[in-house]
C-alpha cells in the first residue's frame, strides 16, 4: 500500500480538484486530471469519494476481489482519466489529451502529477521537449518533489536532477515553485500563470506528510501499517487537521 | 525467490569480479545490500529508468562484464523492450534480465504490474533464453548458470519472496535447457514451471489420492524448449496437463500441442493458463489466479470432466 506517496501529493490534488478544475453549469468537472504517479492514487480515491464520484463502499472494498479500486488507477473507474501505475506514461497521455482539446477549440485544461523519481524516465523528457513545440498551453504539470523515490533520496541518487525548474525553462515551459502542501499558494501560482505556454509547477513536498513516523522514511514508500501504527497514524492525522 | 537470487549473486560476485548488478529503483533487498557495500563499483541504481538499465548492461557486457539487470518483470522487459532485443539479443550479450513478480504476483497493483505475456514476449526474441524457476533451489541453479554462461541474454523470471522449496526430492537434476521430472508416475503427467508449480503439486496430490499415478514434469526452461523430453512424456502418459501462469498465446500449452502434433502423440492434453484478458481484479495472488481460472479446485473440476473421477 503506497501511503506516503499519497500523503505527499494530497494538497496538490486538493488544490486541483477544489480550486483549479473548471466545472460546467451542473457543477460537473470539465477539466481533466491525470495521476501520472499512479501509485499515489489513494489520495485521488479519497477526493473522488468526497466529490460523490466514488462511494464510501468503493473505498471499503479497495484492493479486494469484490471492489473496483486497485493499487493503481484504472481507466473505466469513475473519475479516472487514464490507467497509470507504470511510471513515465502520464505526461505523454496528458499531452495528447491537451492537444486534442486544443484542436477541438475547447477551453479544457489538463492537470497532471508526476513524481521526482518518475521524472527519471526518458519518456517524461520526450513529453517535456515536445509539449512547447506543439504550442500546447492548456497543460499544467505538477512535480511532486519530495526528494524520495523507491530506494532512497533523489538528491543522493541523482544530484544533477537539481535544479529542476531551470531545465524546464530551457525547454520552453513556464515554471513556478511552490510549497506543495499549501493549497492557497498552489491556487495562486497557477492562476498567476500567463497562459503563454505550458506550466510546470515544482511543488516541494514531504513524503508521508502528516504522519510523523512516515515522513521522509523510505520504507513507508510501500509498507502497510500494522494495527498499532495505524491507530497512532490516525491520531497523528487528526492532530494535524485540527 | 528474490532472497535466494540476492544471496547467490552475492556469493558468486565475491569470486567473479565481472558480476555486476544494475537495478532501476527496485531492489531484491537481502544480500544485495552486502553486494552493494562490498562492491560499490559493481552495483548501480539507474533510478526509475529501465531503458538505460538495459542499454548500459549491454555496454558493460561488451566490455567483458556480466551484468544482472533487475526490476519488476513488466518494467524489466516491456519498457526497455527494444534495448533487450537490439542491444542484448541482437548482439548476443551475456546479460541476465531478471524480472521479479512474473505472472500476476503483484495481485493488488493491477494490470500495469502483471507480467502475463512475458514468456511469449521474451521467447519471441531470437537468441533469448527464458528460465522460470519454481522454487529457491531452482533460483540458485539458474542464477549460477546465468553468471557463467556466455551464449547470450537470459530472461530470468522470478516470483516474489517466501516461496516453499518444492524440488528437494526431485528425481532428476536441474539443468538449463532440460525439462526434469520432480516425480515420476504412469498415467497423468502434469507439466508446469514457476509459481504455478505449487498448483501442479496440489493438483497432482489430489489426483494421486483418487488413484491415478501422476508424474510432475518441471519445464523451467521455456526456451530453448526440451522438445525431446516433452515428446517422451507425451508418449509415456495417457493425459498431459499443463498449468502455467502466463498468457495462452506463446506459452507452454501451445508449444506442447505443437510437439504433440509433430510427434502424432495420442494422449489427451489439458492446458491451463491465464486468460487472454486484462482482468480488473485485486486481492491475494490466489484470488487473482482463481479469477483467471487457475485455482486448484477449478483445474481439478475441469480435469475430472475429461477423465472422470473414480
Ligand atoms: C516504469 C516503472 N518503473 C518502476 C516502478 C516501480 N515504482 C513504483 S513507485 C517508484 C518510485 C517512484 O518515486 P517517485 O516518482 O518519486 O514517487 P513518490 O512515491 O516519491 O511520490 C517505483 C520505482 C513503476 N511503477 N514503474
Ligand atoms: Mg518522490
Amino acid at each position: 500500500m503506497h501511503i506516503a506517496p499519497a500523503f505527499s501529493c494530497l494538497e496538490i490534488l486538493d488544490a486541483v480538484y477544489y480550486g483549479l478544475m473548471a466545472r460546467d453549469d451542473t457543477n460537473a468537472l470539465q477539466d481533466i486530471f491525470v495521476m501520472s504517479k499512479g501509485h499515489g492514487c489513494m489520495a485521488q480515491y479519497a477526493i473522488l469519494e468526497d466529490l460523490g464520484i466514488l462511494t464510501p463502499g468503493d473505498l471499503e472494498e479497495y484492493c479486494t476481489p469484490d471492489g473496483m479500486l486497485g493499487g493503481h488507477p484504472d481507466f473505466g473507474v469513475p473519475g479516472i482519466a487514464a490507467s497509470t501505475g507504470s511510471l513515465g506514461h502520464g505526461l505523454s497521455i496528458s499531452l495528447g489529451m491537451a492537444y486534442a482539446e486544443k484542436i477541438a477549440g475547447t477551453n479544457r485544461r489538463v492537470f497532471a502529477v508526476i513524481g521526482d523519481g518518475e521524472m527519471q524516465e526518458g519518456s517524461i523528457w520526450e513529453a517535456i521537449m515536445l509539449t512547447p513545440n506543439l504550442d500546447v498551453r492548456n497543460l499544467v504539470c505538477f512535480l511532486d518533489l519530495n526528494d524520495f523515490q523507491g530506494l532512497g533520496r533523489t538528491s543522493e541518487l541523482h544530484p544533477h536532477f537539481y535544479p529542476v525548474a531551470q531545465k524546464l525553462e530551457a525547454f520552453g515551459w513556464q515554471t513556478a515553485e511552490v510549497n506543495g502542501h499549501d493549497t492557497e499558494a498552489i491556487h495562486e501560482c497557477v492562476r498567476a500563470h500567463s497562459n503563454t505556454g505550458p506550466l510546470f509547477v515544482v511543488a516541494r513536498t514531504v513524503k508521508g506528510k502528516g504522519v510523523d513516523f512516515m515522513e521522509n522514511v523510505p520504507i513507508w514508500h510501500y509498507r502497510s501499517p500494522n494495527p498499532e501504527e495505524y491507530r497512532y497514524a490516525m491520531d497523528n492525522l487528526s492532530e494535524v487537521t485540527e | 525467490m528474490r532472497n535466494r537470487f540476492a544471496e547467490t549473486v552475492y556469493r558468486l560476485g565475491q569470486e567473479d569480479p565481472r558480476i555486476c548488478v544494475i537495478v532501476a529503483d527496485i531492489s531484491p533487498a537481502g544480500s544485495i545490500e552486502k553486494f552493494r557495500t562490498e562492491f560499490p563499483d559493481r552495483f548501480i541504481n539507474t533510478g526509475v529508468a529501465e531503458q538505460v538499465m538495459i542499454g548500459m548492461a549491454a555496454g558493460m557486457a561488451q566490455r567483458g562484464l556480466r551484468p544482472f539487470a533487475y526490476t519488476i518483470a513488466t518494467f524489466a522487459l516491456y519498457r526497455p523492450f527494444e534495448m533487450v532485443r537490439n542491444d542484448l539479443a541482437y548482439q548476443s550479450l551475456p546479460v541476465t534480465v531478471v524480472g521479479i513478480g512474473g505472472g500476476v504476483v503483484y495481485s493488488t497493483l493491477g494490470g500495469t504490474h502483471h507480467a502475463q505475456e512475458d514468456i511469449a514476449v521474451a521467447s519471441a526474441i531470437p537468441g533469448m533464453t527464458v528460465i522460470s524457476p519454481c522454487d529457491p533451489l531452482e533460483v540458485e541453479y539458474a542464477t549460477e548458470y546465468c553468471a557463467t554462461q556466455s551464449q547470450g541474454p537470459v530472461y530470468l523470471r522470478l516470483g516474489k519472496a517466501g516461496e516453499p522449496v518444492l524440488t528437494e526430492d526431485a528425481v532428476e537434476p536441474f539443468e538449463v535447457g532440460k525439462a526434469r521430472y520432480i516425480r515420476r508416475g504412469r498415467d497423468i503427467c502434469i507439466m508446469s514451471y514457476g509459481m504455478t508449480m505449487k498448483q501442479a503439486m496440489d493438483v497432482g496430490g489430489e489426483l494421486e489420492k483418487q488413484g491415478h499415478s501422476v508424474s510432475i514434469l518441471c519445464v523451467h526452461t521455456l526456451k530453448p524448449l526440451d522438445t525431446a523430453k516433452i515428446a517422451e512424456a507425451l508418449g509415456d502418459h495417457d493425459h498431459v496437463v499443463i498449468i502455467e501462469e502466463t498468457s495462452p498465446h506463446g506459452g507452454l500449452g501451445g508449444l506442447v500441442k505443437q510437439v504433440a502434433f509433430d510427434e502424432k502423440a495420442d494422449c489427451e492434453i489439458h492446458a491451463f493458463s491465464l486468460k487472454d484478458e486484462f482482468i480488473h481484479v485485486y486481492g491475494s495472488h490466489q484470488a487473482l489466479l482463481a479469477a483467471h481460472g487457475l485455482s486448484t479446485d477449478a483445474i481439478l473440476e475441469k480435469i475430472h470432466a475429461r477423465i472422470g473421477k473414480d
